[in-house]
Parts: structure tokens; sequence; C-alpha cells
């Protein structure tokens, strides 16, 4: 027998029963003002011609919210396919997609994150 | 891996309910998400390769969803409008979420509101943010 409290605290076996409720709310509230800020700062520019993108992503005011929005939309949209897969996958598959979803958001996580380095930090294209 | 009992009875589904906003956001919300997390990533990464890359590779991504003159396309016009509106949506059923997990807005008249609310701002959002684009 356990008191409720003692239950509440405990958390159960996995002690981290709310962590992907509230991870997906924490990338929500940073998506929110990350991708606002994406939003404002497209429709403020004069011209998408690649000297212009080039010279507006290298700098740091760019690029490092830019790599903090990939961070955490890639984050975020983990955790919500992730439902989705529990969701209708009942068999094996479910093994099998959530593998996949892994590969792909770390792979593409990692050419956004690359990419935006690259330009940062200045590399001859 | 749960294996089924086809014989155990099922609980009502889609079909059974009176067809309301808060169902239709709710949906809204999971297919406006799915379609970003898939078709929008990739097209991001891509985006930003593409930059990455150097002048080359920029004309190519640009050339798929722009005219010559420069104007986005019929591929461009369906990608742009529908990632924006997904976004737009995706964005304001989201804080409707945040909203409806402090436990507010659960009347029935508030929720119907609420849910409304949601694609009426998306559809604004986006008409504002095309406009602002043209207008540069």
């Amino acid at each position: 027998m356990r008191s409720a409290i003692g239950r509440v605290r405990g958390l159960g076996s996995a002690k981290e029963g709310t962590h992907h409720w509230w991870y997906q709310r924490l990338t929500a509230g940073a998506n929110l003002l990350l991708m606002s800020w994406l939003l404002i700062s497209i429709a403020r520019q004069s011209s998408f011609d690649y000297a212009a993108m080039r010279m507006w992503m290298e700098s740091g005011w760019v690029a490092i919210p830019m790599a903090l929005l990939v961070v955490s939309v890639f984050y975020h949209f983990r955790l919500g396919l992730q439902v989705v897969i529990e969701d209708y996958q009942h068999d094996e598959s479910r093994v099998v997609l959530m593998v996949l979803l892994n590969f792909f958001v770390i792979a593409t996580g990692a050419v956004a994150l690359f990419s935006i380095m690259k330009i940062a930090l200045g590399a001859a294209a | 891996m749960a294996s089924r009992n086809p014989a155990r009875p099922l609980s009502p589904h889609l079909q059974i309910w009176r067809w309301g906003p808060h169902m239709l956001v709710s949906i809204l919300h999971r297919a406006t998400g799915s379609g970003m997390a898939t078709v929008g990533t990739l097209l991001l990464v891509w985006w930003l390769a593409a930059l990455a890359g150097g002048a080359e590779s920029y004309a190519t991504f640009r050339d798929v969803f722009t005219t010559e003159a420069g104007h986005l396309n019929v591929i461009g016009l369906v990608v742009a409008v529908g990632l924006t509106l997904s976004l737009f949506q995706h964005m304001m059923t989201g804080i409707r979420h945040l909203v409806l997990d402090t436990g507010a807005g659960y009347e029935l008249k508030t929720n119907k509101t609420y849910a409304m609310a949601t694609m009426v701002a998306s559809v604004a959002l986006t008409a504002i943010f095309w406009l602002v684009m043209g207008l540069n």
C-alpha cells in the first residue's frame, strides 16, 4: 500500500511519467517565439536572392536563433510524430517506424545545423 | 506488443459523434503537424543545405518554386500557402491546447468559440503574411 501523495511523488517505476508531455509543451513555447521571429524576419526581407540570403544568415543574430529553431522544432515534431505512430500502429511496425523517425529527425537535424554553421562560420561555398 | 481480441466491444468512434468544430481543429492540429514534420522539414533542410552549398544549388532550389521573373510558380504557391496556413493553424490550435492545459475553456460554448477562432485566426494571419510579402 502506498499513500496517495507517495504515488504522486514516486512518478511510477519510470520516474519520468511527465517527461514527454512537458517537453512537448516546453518546445511548443520555444517554437512559438522562434517561429514568430522567423516569419517576421522573412516578411521584412527585401530580396531573397543568393547574396542577400547568405549575408542575412551569416549574422549571429540570425544563425543562432535559426539553429535554436531547428533544435526546438525538430525535438517537438519528434515527440509529436511519436504520438501519431503510437495511436495508429499496434504491432511490430510501431518499432520499425519509431526507429525510422529517430533516424529521420537526427539526419535532417544534422544537415540543417551543419548548413547553418557552414554559412555562419564563413566557409567558402 | 498489444494483441487485440476482436470480440471485445469498441468504444464509439468518429461516425457516432455529432461533428463539431472542436473535432475538426483536433484533427487539423494532427494533420498540419504531421505535414509540416515531413514535407516542411524536408523543404527547410533543402533550403538551408542549398544556401550553404553555393549559388548554383540555391538557384536549383529557387527555380523549382519560382518563375523566370522571380514570382512564385504553381508549385511555389501551393507549397508556400499550404505550409504557412498549416503553420498558423498548428500555432493557433497549439495555443488553444496550452489554454486547455490550464483547465480553462471546456464549457461547451467557450470551447466551440475557441475552436472556431483558431481557424479564423490562421486564415487571417496567412492572408496578412502574404500581403506583407507581396508588398515588399
